[in-house]
């Protein structure tokens, strides 16, 4: 029993919206836009809408304001708000309300303007009495400090770090879609501002517009979809909210979060082929390889520099070129959502893997303080 | 002063010169921060007690924004025990290292009383 339904319900449509610079768009309209192209791509229109999920960027009630905008009075609104790996609780949420009866079409979607609007990274963090007055760069402190103890505990290096964001940016010259393209190496990295040591200017995630959106429906109804992806797992935790207390600053809550997941699904990390996670800073992906179980734990630096996540690999990771090199509109998760539908319908182009059967979506929020992961199959696994 | 929150008799205490912080009747260590029950079992806590400020470097990043002088900004093992977000100051901020052993003491900001750390040097 692992309470999960798995391969009940279904992602029938799936958009992204505005990558990049999206001027003269609010944060709102982006959002919506997102939805409409989900829904689209779909084939459902959007009074069938009864589950509205969403977590916008800069309203706390934003889950009203798009039940408004949309024009729909939805049988479950849900606003939580985990920080980047909203999302991926959304799905699970809607895949038990999907399940239940409760709901029979799911939206989930976001989009935020943060670059054109105000040009820095647009953060709902807030530090506690006791972290404020150190008045630290957060939350790229956090990061850093987990990747201070990663190097001092594992003999993990800046150079395999950098190359986290070298492997992005090799898949990214793949993605039309993608902001930040073009040769990047590996003293680029290195030898960019060190921004919260040993974390430099290219280790960090870019600072773009963009909205994304999925629609999940029950399997008995995704059948007669265009091109339905199956949810065959999806698991949540939360660890801490701030870095100082995480319990421990080289293990995250994706090693409770991916075996939970991937029991769920009834798979194994060795019949996963793709990833697609969070990757706000190039520790993320080191410490998420880790604990979903890909390499042991420590090994993650040695494992990325191998080239085992770049074109050509025997894992690719994040495939769009993720947050470092695709866009990072603020909250990422939806995104590699995105991305592992569009991977398993075999729709992306340049960059397509050949014929991926399991894709794993994984989010993070906060200081490494919330996970969520889910584990996408095609139809020939359910 | 038993009638404020955790919160607020820390930052009290601190005013007052003091680094106070809760034991845990179970484990024996101090937490931080501050709770009105135990964090995970819910239990009571223990009382306030005076802590010894000494403490271990377990994670560091050296931060600098624009045109603004070098600091090292650390997670802080307490001795007695906790873990807490600081800044070490009165040394140079790239020699700050993991391990090193640091001392606290009070600082008050725009009102703000909060804990940084020196190297303990020869007094540890």
């Amino acid at each position: 029993m692992t309470g999960f339904p798995r391969a009940r319900t279904s992602v029938v449509g799936a958009a992204t919206f505005g990558i990049g610079e999206c001027p003269g768009h609010t944060a709102l309209e982006m959002t919506a836009q997102a939805g409409y192209l989900a829904l689209d791509d779909a084939g459902i229109g959007l009074d069938e809408v009864d589950g509205l999920f969403v977590a916008l960027p800069d309203d706390y009630l934003g889950g009203l304001a798009v039940a408004e905008y949309l024009g729909i009075q939805p049988k479950i609104t849900d606003n939580n708000r985990t920080g980047g790996s909203s999302f991926l609780c959304h799905a699970i949420h809607a895949a038990l309300a999907l399940d239940a009866g409760l709901i029979d079409v799911a939206l989930i979607t976001y989009g935020s303007n943060q670059r054109t609007a105000s040009g820095g990274l647009v953060s709902a963090l807030k530090s506690s009495a006791y972290e404020a007055p150190h008045r630290a760069m957060m939350p790229v402190g956090g990061y850093a400090l987990a990747a201070s103890r990663h190097m001092h505990d594992f003999g993990t290096t800046r150079e395999d770090l950098a190359q986290v964001a070298l492997a992005a940016r090799a898949w990214a010259n793949l993605n039309p879609e993608a902001f930040r393209t073009g040769p990047l190496g590996l003293d680029d990295v290195l030898g960019s501002r060190m921004v919260s040591s040993p974390l430099t200017a290219r280790d960090c995630c870019l600072v773009t517009d963009g909205a994304a959106a999925v629609v999940m429906t029950r399997a008995d109804r995704a059948r007669d979809s265009r091109a339905p992806i199956p949810l065959l797992g999806g698991a949540q935790t939360v660890t801490h909210k701030e870095i100082a207390s995480m319990p421990d600053l080289t293990v995250t809550g994706a090693a409770i979060t991916g075996p939970q997941a991937m029991a769920q699904a009834g798979i194994t990390p060795d019949e996963v082929d793709c990833v697609q996670l969070y990757d706000a800073f190039t520790i993320n992906t080191i410490l998420f390889l880790e604990d979903l179980g890909f390499c042991p734990k420590g090994e993650g630096g040695r494992f990325v520099s191998s080239g085992a996540i770049a074109p050509q690999g025997t894992l690719p990771v994040n495939t769009n070129g993720g947050g470092l090199s695709c866009c990072h509109p603020g909250m990422y998760g939806l995104f590699t959502m995105v991305e592992a539908v569009r991977q398993l319908r075999g729709e992306a182009g340049a960059r397509q893997l050949d014929s991926p059967e399991i894709a794993v979506s994984h989010g993070n929020g906060g200081v490494l303080s919330s996970q969520a992961t889910l584990i996408f199959g095609s139809p020939a696994t359910v | 002063m038993n009638d404020t929150g955790t919160e607020a008799r820390y930052l009290a205490c601190l005013a007052d010169g003091r680094f106070m912080l809760q034991r845990d009747p179970v484990s024996g260590l101090t937490i931080f921060p501050p709770r009105l029950r135990r964090p995970g079992g819910g239990g009571e806590l223990g009382d306030w007690t005076e802590v010894s400020g000494r403490g271990t470097v377990h994670a560091v990043t050296i931060q600098r924004k624009r045109d603004a002088a070098a600091r090292a900004i650390v997670l802080v093992d307490l001795e007695e025990g906790g873990r807490m977000l600081s800044e070490v100051v009165g040394t140079d901020p790239e020699t700050v290292t993991i391990g090193m052993t640091v001392q606290a003491h009070i600082v008050t900001e725009a009102d703000v009383p909060h804990v940084l750390f020196e190297p303990a040097g020869d007094r540890t």
